[in-house]
């Protein structure tokens, strides 16, 4: 039964499950790469103009919410944390472990995507800070903190997308694992949305602090 | 077993120093250090960073085929930030011949405030 199910696991174009597993990683970290220089282009436009009109931006930074900047960014770290342990349960072949964690990291990441909802974007948007919906912010600035507030929904905006995928994968991962899908020789795709998972995770910990963080908060 | 299975504890140490750096991430912010307070915040993405890729990745247990991966994306990252911001840091260190002035964006003054493309054309 074993054999047959390690049989099963390996695709007729791999040598063996130790060149598929080595094959599917690469394959997600090259993707990854690529998904650097797509936040890259970001961050690099952020860099410019953060440096042009810093003032604005550092006036922009102020009206966002630390406190639940900082909340939202120990979510996904836990969520990181569950992520991590689904894939190692599925490695030690413990399927009901595996669908813990896929329903924890599920409801973590939930929880970031429904925070930023409702309380950042949505508070955003009431105050009159949306660009091109609902802007009003006066001052000698204004246009600097609109430009901050693009980059802010533009680079929330997309990280938050990337969590919604993230979401949709760790649903199909969830039916698959409770069917008794994966198994130790069978974890490829565990671990692949885990290394994406991770991935999404390091985004925001870079845009925490350049978002929330700017010019101090004394 | 394929692929390395890392001990649960070591997961559960990595998580902690990452909330740990977080809260001090955090409370840095309301320290004011000046220009530091940037470097700072940036030094400590990249520590969270470098924990999160190391263990939860498992890249300390990866192949070099797959951290050559890695080190080409930071390589381009680092290729298209870097050579972004030396071309806006020294756009006004050459003079400009007079008959390019006027078909040159011109970069404004720091102080100022941010200019949209759009009101730069008439309607």
């Amino acid at each position: 039964m074993a054999d047959h199910h390690a049989a099963s696991a390996l695709a007729h174009q791999f040598e063996d499950l130790e060149q598929q597993h080595e094959a599917a990683s690469l394959g997600i970290w090259v993707f990854l790469a690529t998904e650097v220089m797509f936040f890259g282009g970001l961050f690099a436009g952020y860099t410019i103009y953060r440096h042009l009109y810093l003032p604005g931006f550092v006036e922009g930074s102020h009206l966002l919410n630390v406190t639940l900047g900082a909340i939202n960014t120990g979510v996904l770290i836990c969520s990181s944390l569950t992520m991590a342990l689904a894939v190692r349960a599925a490695q030690l072949g413990k399927r009901n472990a595996l669908v813990t964690f896929l329903i924890l990291t599920l409801a973590l990441g939930l929880a970031f995507i429904l925070t930023k909802l409702t309380f950042e974007w949505r508070h955003d948007y009431l105050e009159g800070l949306a660009p091109g919906l609902n802007f009003t912010f006066a001052g000698p600035h204004a246009k600097s903190v609109e430009l901050f507030f693009c980059f802010y929904f533009l680079m929330t905006g997309v990280h938050a997308v990337h969590m919604v995928v993230g979401l949709g994968i760790l649903m199909v991962l969830l039916v698959l694992a409770w069917k008794g899908h994966f198994g130790p020789a069978r974890y490829n795709a565990v671990e692949a949305a885990g290394l994406y998972w991770h991935f999404v995770d390091i985004v925001w910990i870079f845009l925490f602090p350049l978002l929330y963080l700017i010019g101090g908060r004394y | 077993m394929l692929g390395h299975v890392v001990a649960q504890k070591t997961y559960f140490l990595i998580f902690g120093a990452l909330l740990l750096l977080t809260a001090l991430t955090t409370s840095v912010a309301f320290v004011d250090l000046g220009q530091w307070n940037t470097i700072v915040a940036l030094t400590i993405a990249c520590c969270k960073a470098t924990l999160v890729v190391l263990f939860f990745m498992h890249l300390r247990w990866s192949t070099r085929l797959i951290r050559a991966v890695l080190l080409s994306a930071l390589l381009w990252l680092a290729i298209l930030i870097g050579l972004t911001t030396t071309d806006f840091v020294s756009r006004d260190w050459t003079p400009v011949p007079q008959t390019w002035e006027s078909s040159m964006l011109q970069l404004p003054d720091r102080s100022g405030d941010f200019v949209p493309p759009s009101s730069a054309f008439p309607k």
